[in-house]
């Protein structure tokens, strides 16, 4: 029992991940109707940047800050060098584009920082594990990961549905022509909006980094778990993104930890593991396919476009 | 109405708290042409959408020819014989005019599960759609994209693929929208050499055109049929000058 | 309709040509590497061709086409290991197979549309993915090796490399002549129509969701086919056959060869692989450069390479 509320820590944890990451995905995808196949490649520099900074400064907080920082950065002159030509285009020319894009990233990494990866070690106060409930003990870094995530949906929910920069943010979602007669400076927000994806999905790569990895690769297996994500909660709603992503990090995890063990009582020892294994990796597949099913348009969509 | 060959009753469709449609009723006649004018606003687009299958309504049904088709999926309402036009102009773009009405052709000429003959040159389809074309007035145009023809012509092409499909009722979405004077005339004189033979729903806003095309006109508003009468009543009633053509000042609504 | 530039339809000669004349000329020079190299642009080209099909002319963008790359691949490799080698079981195998799952993955995710119809035929691509991964018997995440090529009895014996380079050239060939026809028959009119306006075409009378359905269940037997020449070639399997940075490459070879023109995934196919294969030797990095490149081609160029050559708009 204990190790299943463990694995439910786990699976609510990285949920708070996959939101981070869908979060962006579906802004971008809801406000700007782009398909964005280099945004696990913003995740893989914040955990990169992330590592080096803190390696220099020898603060792990600063190096996260100077990582997201960079990250906002990053993100924002992308999306005025190569992503802003992309608006309105068909849905095949962004996956081309940003595929690329992915490509480039992946070899730049491994021409800067070399093909073996880094580590982020982590400040030792978060090294404890604490109490959660008697008899099971939590390491405080994934707490305070659930803590920050939490904290950060919670601006982002103020952002967008209370503030103005929202209203026009979740105006765009609705209605882009009517927000540019409005004489809002459109190209000013979509940069803005990009950059907020930006820096959310390498404040996710950074947050992760000392507990999961930091190496080349690493944001193509979560991007496809971020656009499950997406899929499942529906584009450009971001309570749908946090709904969604709790429910697949969970099934995920949970998934994970208790299949292949089902499988063994009913299996044979190698059949169990092989399928078990397949199985628990299918897992948030199936659920978005059910989902799509019953619901094509996903759980919460956004208003028609 | 024993000849009602469309007959639509108690027609409702809630949007949250908006009712788009309010119990409405309309009976055509074979060979009727008859008109829905109303507001923006009305409700029309919803109607045309239950009638063509693509809203389902809450309430009310939907006879054609005596058959219930309210349930019936959008793609089969063409083979019973009820074809539409849409008001926002919506062909194939990049196809060429003579490709367009080939097309709804083909819808009818059987199953389209034949993979190496080229329908191109199949004459089964081409024939019937250079006729139709030339119907509409197109015929000098069979072989033009539909991306490059004027908005008229645009307008011409989306009645001559209603009329490819050999439909025994059609359902006209504002036809003459952002039609000069010129291309009005020529369309309103194809609709009125197609009466009928063919039973013709129209929806328009152009007075001219309703006036001089309706048999019977029906005025829509918030959704409901307040009217339903000949034109010259129509055009004496107080209530509907009241509700409608008094708010435009009787001009082009 | 006619529509042919003379650069485009001189292309399509010299590409044939040139793929003909191959094995001639890795005879002269003892050149073997060049028939491994253009027969695997041409088994690729085989894969993009299938995705054009129902992408290209029908709008349904696949991320999930390599699955059948996968299981055509996998159904050669795992008879191979069960001990049936012959090609008359394993061939029609693969293609069934990949029918199979392309009729299980089109009436799900045809239901869907735009992004998420992309995204779920991503997902339905890893599950296969995963699902070869686990397979601990046919070498799960290392893949397996196969010994003995497809065999076909007397008829023709595809483990001489020059024999199976001519049967990739003819079944591409075929390929290309099947597809071109598919395209412009009425069933093909009706794919090509759902993607120009389907709203219409259901207006107008046709169920459009059995033909496209029928259109993705004929791609993913093509590139099942494909699969099975994809492992005899390599005489290996492996679960990165189906990665989906390869449904990836099979979008970006549809694309850049322009996609809707018959030899386009060809021109698509081999510009793609020559290109990889140039800048790997020419530098140790060589997606700093293809990246950018595919950045460019898709901003900048409209119709892929063959709308450089010409207007790309008919087959």
């Amino acid at each position: 029992m204990l190790y299943f509320i463990e694995q439910l820590l786990n699976g609510i944890q990285l949920g708070m991940l996959l939101f981070l990451l869908a979060a962006g995905l579906t802004l971008i995808f809801g406000i700007m109707d782009l398909v964005n196949l280099a945004h696990g490649s913003l995740y893989m520099l914040g955990a990169y940047f992330a590592a080096t900074f803190a390696d220099w400064t020898g603060s792990f907080v600063l190096g996260a800050f100077l990582a997201l920082l960079a990250t906002l950065v990053v993100g924002m002159v992308l999306e005025v060098v190569a992503i802003r030509r992309l608006y309105g285009r068909d849905h095949l020319d962004h996956v081309l584009a940003t595929f690329g894009l992915l490509l480039f990233f992946n070899e730049l990494v491994r021409l800067i920082w070399g093909p073996a990866g880094l580590t982020l070690p982590l400040p030792s106060e978060m090294l404890n594990a604490v109490q959660v409930l008697p008899g099971l003990y939590y390491p405080v870094y994934r707490l305070v990961i659930i803590g920050v995530t939490l904290a950060v949906g919670a601006l982002l929910y103020v952002l967008v549905m209370r503030s103005r920069p929202g209203m026009l943010i979740r105006a765009g979602a609705s209605n882009r022509e009517m927000v540019g007669a409005l004489g809002i400076n459109i190209k000013l927000l979509y940069t803005l909006v990009f950059g907020l994806g930006a820096g959310l999905a390498g404040f996710a790569g950074l947050m992760q980094a000392p507990i999961l990895t930091v190496q080349i690769g690493m944001g193509e297996n979560i991007l496809i778990a971020a656009f499950v994500v997406v899929t499942i909660g529906g584009i450009g709603s971001i309570r749908g993104a946090f709904i969604a992503a709790m429910l697949v990090g969970i099934v995920d995890t949970i998934g994970r930890a208790f299949v292949p063990d089902l499988l063994h009582t009913y299996l044979s020892e190698a059949a169990a593991s092989s399928l078990g294994r397949a199985l628990s990796s299918m897992l948030i597949y199936l659920l978005m396919a059910l989902v799509l099913v019953v619901r094509p348009a996903g759980l919460f969509p956004a208003a028609a476009r | 109405m024993a000849d009602a060959l469309l007959q639509v009753e108690d027609l409702t469709k809630r949007f949250g708290g908006v009712v788009a449609s309010d119990r409405v009723s309309i009976a055509l006649d074979r060979g009727e042409l008859h008109a829905i004018i109303g507001p923006n606003g009305a409700g029309k687009t919803t109607l045309i959408a239950q009638l063509t299958g693509e809203i389902a309504p809450d309430a009310g049904s939907v006879r054609f020819d005596g058959h219930d088709i309210t349930a019936l999926p959008v793609y089969r309402r063409s083979a019973i014989g009820l074809a539409r036009s849409f008001q926002i102009t919506s062909l194939f773009l990049d196809f060429t005019a003579l490709d367009n009405v080939a097309l709804a052709v083909q819808a009818h000429a059987g199953h389209s599960f034949r993979f190496w003959r080229n329908a191109r040159g199949d004459a089964a389809l081409r024939e019937p759609a250079r006729a139709t074309l030339k119907d509409a007035g197109l015929g000098a145009r069979a072989d033009v994209l539909a991306a490059d023809l004027s908005h008229g012509e645009r307008r011409q092409l989306e009645i001559a693929m209603a009329l490819a499909t050999k439909p025994r009722m059609l359902l006209l979405d504002e036809p003459m929208a952002g039609m000069g004077p010129e291309e009005s005339a020529r369309l309103i004189e194809i609709l009125r050499k197609l009466k009928g033979g063919l039973t013709i729903l129209l929806i328009e806003h152009d007075m001219d055109a309703v006036f001089a095309l309706a048999d019977r006109i029906s005025v829509l508003v918030y959704g409901r049929i307040i009217a339903s009468r000949d034109p010259a009543a129509i055009r004496a009633d107080p209530i509907v000058r009241q509700a409608y053509l008094g708010e435009s000042g009787g001009a082009h609504g | 309709m006619k529509l042919s530039p003379a650069p485009r339809v001189a292309v399509n000669i010299f590409l044939v040509v040139f793929l003909g004349l191959v094995p001639v000329y890795a005879a002269l020079t003892g050149n073997i590497f060049a028939m491994t190299l253009f027969a695997r642009v041409m088994i690729l080209a085989l894969a993009a061709l299938s995705l054009n099909l129902i992408m290209g002319y029908g709008g349904m963008v696949s991320f999930g086409h390599a699955a059948y790359l996968g299981i055509g691949g996998y159904a050669v490799g795992i008879l191979s290991k069960e001990g049936i080698d012959s090609g008359f079981i394993q061939w029609p195998v693969a293609i069934g197979a990949s029918a199979l799952y392309a009729l299980v993955v089109g009436a799900l995710s045809l239901r869907t549309r735009g992004v998420y119809f992309i995204m779920i035929t991503l997902a339905f691509a890893q599950m296969v993915y995963y699902v070869a991964i686990g397979l601990d018997r046919y070498g799960g995440d290392d893949g397996l090796t196969i010994y003995h090529n497809s065999q076909f009895g007397g008829l023709i014996d595809i483990g001489n490399k020059t024999v199976f380079y001519y049967l990739c050239f003819a079944l591409l060939l075929a390929g290309i002549y099947a597809v071109w026809r598919i395209v412009n028959s009425r069933f093909g009119l009706v794919i090509q129509g759902a993607r120009s306006n389907e709203r219409r075409m259901r207006a107008i009378g046709f169920p459009t969701f059995r033909y496209k359905l029928a259109g993705f269940v004929i791609a993913g037997a093509m590139c099942g086919l494909a699969g099975a020449l994809l492992a005899n070639h390599t005489s290996y399997i492996s679960p990165a056959m189906m990665e989906w940075t390869r449904s990836g490459d099979l979008i970006v070879m549809a694309v850049l060869g322009g996609m809707r023109a018959a030899f386009g995934p060809l021109i698509g196919a081999m510009t793609f692989l020559l290109l990889e294969d140039v800048l790997s030797r020419a530098t140790d990095y060589p997606n700093l450069f293809i990246g950018p490149l595919l950045l460019i081609v898709a901003i900048y160029v409209n119709g892929g390479i063959d709308g450089l050559l010409g207007r790309g708009h008919r087959g």
